[in-house]
């Protein structure tokens, strides 16, 4: 069964494309990543599917139901985090969690069991005010509020955004244990280390999508050589090695730089050219996500 | 000591009860990308604050580009860059506006000003597009942008905050790219982000919890020291045991 | 569903309660303006300082000017002379002069057989405050007139208002303009803030009609609304001593019309607005403007140009407040004033109904 499925929408906002024929479907169950920067029209996916928005072009389904014609089925049945930090900062976490369960018309109680795990966390601050929680608990009181009715499919638009990194890491496991329990989840995120934690994933780039796989077939796409280079000054290398003949790209990446390997490209060749910088080390690496990305978003 | 840029010696400050930044102490020598890590509310910003001379610390010393933080904030704003995610530019504003009004907020003069922008815009690329409101520039280029404007005036340092939030990898790296060579030719880097594959970028990193600063040394040396593959690894060894939020 | 219903209620309550600054503002205003109009911001005639020239002071002229000084609006400052009329009135230590003609007995006495002649008694008033010195003038030559003869060529009587207090004329026009403030300024800046702060997103994303959330945002308001209504009514009536003489319950169920109208006018904005400033100035310059303005609360309707007039008629206050003013002051039962209320609740009608439509359960 398809959870999700969208055909060749479109959507565009004044002269700006945010959308541009996007296809792809999410299967029931699984745990499904939009990864791109900022303007790659995440959001407006997110309320499309949510119905919040109306496509200029093309149809997509959420649970089986159309997202112009069935609407209203689609909102009792999904959950939504916009990419905000969408609750009521002058209500407590207690009233926050009450209220979403009354607008949706299930009280806490029915639905305890399934947001224990993550509400229990933040339990003991349950009288604080929600404006007053930290980025981590607030992103728990999110995710807590959003699954309150029961969703069969949980929309998170960048729920990790600006959130350090344990508290992103532990919202991942959350995830993990959601899906366990049968959830569809679409989630969003600017942060590729996260796509690895995500059954497929989608990368999206000005309003289109640039490749669907699992985070191990996107990689395996990569088709060229890639090389980490180091050396004691980095900013130097960088230079001096966009210089180098075969060498198609070269851009910093993490302790090293990463090194696109192009026609004529010796490595060999590049050490000896290279010499002459102290510390100089290359050796082959095991391309990333974002080493994907960069590759596809220079095509 | 002139190649000392930032010192600071048991810097804190309180709001009440709460000390936001307790006894932190550390030099940056010039030209170095310094990288300054921690969990949300770990008091990143308190401390950034005080360094800007935005905030007056409740105890403790520092001096910026050899200005005393206590007493001589105004020289150091003179001195430094400052950028962030929030605030960067004027969105109603065209790139050369923008840039006029920085360099003179900055206090270059007229013809400084228009010469350095002229500069700049030709480095970035960006003459064609001198003209172009802000608002309609895709966010990479603002962020760019901005870097750009921070160090207009030829700042001793430039503080980043969270500079690259959400911005795409290539736009990100040339980002990057900038920063390394404005640190080449002399200015010191303070930054702050999210990503830790950026931490790595950095010549020397400190990782803030809970107020304190728990680890200050180069990425290698951290990773070896916390037998770790990556700074990811390596903070998240350091901030799990952080007892505070926001 | 009633259950979603109420928790929306109680929500909304509970930001209202806990943003206390905005409610203790909401309930100071009419408090203030109340006290305002009807104490210090006066339109009275009251301790007129009045000056008289009298070349001879007869005894009809001391008699006269006896009852000058007992009466309560005026205090009689001395009698000076003739060129010094000017000097006192323009540093302000008289408001007014009364000037009598050297022979004025004698000119009294035709006065009374009926010829015709010059003026007696002239008054030289400070117009510097025009409604003062009308009203001033109006009262000396009422009191001056007496001794000039026996018999009465005119009598004016002020009626429903007869000691003119100003502060009785203010309080429709104060209701008019606090209950655009409380309920459309609020509903839409409390709408507006949702939107701003994404929570809208979630809540249009769940199984609540539009319809719901609107009804649920303006109970509320609607509650503190009426708190500020009776406070008004209380303070109008034991604080000011406004007659109410039309029975309250028609003023209560008039301004509980306009309140609804108010509120509609408040999600009218919400729908337009897209920020908290711009929702805040939508109401303060489109909707409280015209209300000084044009509502007939400062300036009466009659006076203004035969545009604004025009322009008048499409503004709810200016129903709200004729009407109001009728049955407090005039004691006119609410029955007489059935065409405006019928004018507010086909507004009340057309602007909720246009509010609903605008209110879409999309972002677009």
């Amino acid at each position: 069964m398809e959870a999700i499925e969208i055909y060749d929408i479109s959507k565009s906002f004044g002269p700006v494309h945010a959308l541009e024929s996007v296809s792809f479907t999410v299967r029931a169950g699984e745990l499904f990543g939009l990864i791109g920067p900022d303007g790659a029209g995440k959001t407006t996916l997110f309320r499309l599917l949510t119905t919040l928005l109306i496509p200029d072009r093309g149809t997509a389904r959420v649970g089986g139901y159309d997202i112009v014609a069935d609407y209203r089925a689609i909102r009792s049945c999904v959950g939504y985090m916009p990419g905000r930090f969408s609750l009521y900062p002058d209500l407590t976490v207690e009233e926050n969690l009450n209220f979403f369960a009354a607008l949706f018309g299930v009280t806490v109680a029915q639905s305890y069991n399934l947001v224990a795990p993550i509400y229990r966390q933040i339990e003991p601050f349950k009288n604080r005010r929600a404006g007053k929680l930290s980025g981590g608990m607030k992103q728990k009181l999110a995710l807590s509020c959003a699954l309150i009715h029961r969703p069969q499919i949980l929309f998170l638009d960048e729920p990790t955004t600006g959130v350090d990194a344990v508290s992103r890491s532990e919202f991942w496991n959350m995830l993990s244990d959601l899906r366990q329990r049968g959830i569809t989840i679409l989630v969003s995120t600017p942060y590729m280390d996260e796509a690895s934690r995500c059954d497929r994933i989608a990368l999206c780039n000005e309003g289109r999508i640039m490749g669907i796989d699992t985070p191990r077939g996107i990689v395996h796409q990569y088709d060229t050589e890639l090389y980490a280079v180091r050396a004691h000054n980095m900013y130097a290398l960088l230079e001096e090695a966009r210089k180098v003949e075969g060498v198609d790209a070269c851009y910093p990446f993490g302790e090293a730089h990463h090194l696109v390997a192009g026609l004529g490209f010796d490595s060999g060749h590049f050490a000896e050219r290279l010499g002459f910088l102290d510390g100089l080390h290359i050796e082959p690496v095991a391309p990333t996500i974002e080493d994907v990305f960069i590759k596809l978003m220079k095509r | 000591m002139n190649d000392v840029v930032i010192s600071v010696r048991e810097l804190t400050k309180r709001f009440g009860d709460f000390i936001a930044v307790n006894r932190i102490s550390f030099d940056v020598p010039r030209g170095e990308i310094f990288g300054f890590l921690g969990a949300n509310g770990a008091g990143k910003t308190t401390a950034m604050r005080m360094l800007c001379g935005l905030s007056y610390p409740s105890a403790g010393s520092g001096t910026v580009a050899g200005y005393d933080i206590r007493c001589e904030s105004e020289r150091i704003k003179r001195c430094i860059g400052y950028m962030s995610q929030r605030f960067s530019l004027y969105n109603d504003l065209t790139v050369r506006e923008n840039m006029l009004l920085f360099a003179g907020i900055y206090g270059l003069s007229r013809r400084e000003a228009l010469a350095g922008s002229e500069r700049m815009l030709g480095k970035l690329d960006f003459v064609s597009e001198g003209d172009t409101l802000v608002g309609s520039l895709p966010l990479g280029w603002k962020q760019k942008l901005s870097f750009a404007i921070a160090t207009l005036h030829s700042p001793e340092v430039v503080f980043l905050d969270e500079p690259t939030g959400g911005v795409d990898p290539v736009t990100r790296r040339q980002f990057w790219e900038m920063i390394y060579e404005a640190a080449s030719q002399g200015t010191t880097i303070f930054v702050t982000t999210h990503y830790m594959d950026e931490a790595e970028y950095c010549s020397r990193v400190s990782v803030m919890v809970d107020g304190e600063i728990r680890a200050l040394d180069t990425p290698a040396r951290l990773k070896q020291q916390y037998a770790a593959n990556s700074m990811d690894e390596v903070f998240r060894i350091l901030a799990r045991g952080a007892k505070r939020g926001e | 569903m009633q259950n979603n219903f109420l928790s929306f209620v109680k929500k909304e309550s509970l930001h209202i309660l806990r943003d206390s600054r905005t409610m203790l503002i909401v309930m100071l205003i009419p408090v203030v303006l109340m006290v305002l109009f009807g104490f210090a911001i006066s339109t009275e005639v009251n301790n007129i300082k009045v000056a008289v020239v009298a070349p001879n002071r007869t005894d009809a002229i001391r008699k006269a000017v006896t009852q000058l000084a007992q009466n309560d609006y005026f205090s009689f400052y001395g009698y000076i002379s003739n060129d010094q009329v000017d000097k006192k009135l323009r540093s302000g230590e008289v408001n007014a002069v009364v000037l009598f003609v050297p022979d004025y007995e004698r000119r009294m006495v035709d006065v009374g057989s009926g010829v015709s002649g010059s003026p007696v008694i002239q008054l030289i008033l400070d117009a510097s405050n025009v409604n003062t010195a009308g009203a001033a003038s109006g009262y000396l030559q009422s009191i001056l007139w007496g001794p000039v003869s026996q018999q009465t060529l005119f009598e004016t009587r002020m009626l429903f208002n007869p000691q003119m207090k100003s502060a009785f004329n203010f309080v429709p026009g104060i209701m008019g303009l606090i209950f655009i403030l409380v309920c459309a300024m609020m509903t839409s800046v409390s709408i507006v803030r949702e939107k701003e702060m994404g929570t809208m997103e979630v809540l249009l994303v769940s199984p609540v009609r539009p319809f719901k959330i609107i009804m649920a945002k303006m109970i509320p308001y609607f509650a503190i609304s009426c708190i500020v209504l009776l406070l008004i009514l209380f303070l109008a009536h034991y604080l000011l001593g406004v007659p109410m003489s039309g029975g309250v319950w028609g003023i209560l169920s008039l301004s509980m019309l306009y309140l609804v109208l108010s509120l509609s006018l408040g999600l009218l904005v919400s729908t337009i607005a897209q920020t908290q400033v711009a929702a805040l100035l939508i109401s303060a310059m489109v909707m409280m403007m015209p209300i000084l303005m044009l509502s007939g609360m400062l300036f009466p309707i009659e006076n203004l140009p035969k545009f604004f007039q025009v322009v008048s008629t499409l503004i709810p206050a200016r129903w709200y407040i004729d009407a109001v003013r009728k049955m407090m002051i005039q004691g006119v039962p609410i029955a007489e004033v059935w065409s405006n209320c019928a004018i507010l609740f086909g507004m009340t009608v057309l602007l909720l109904g246009v509010s609903f439509k605008k209110f879409n359960d999309k972002l677009e």
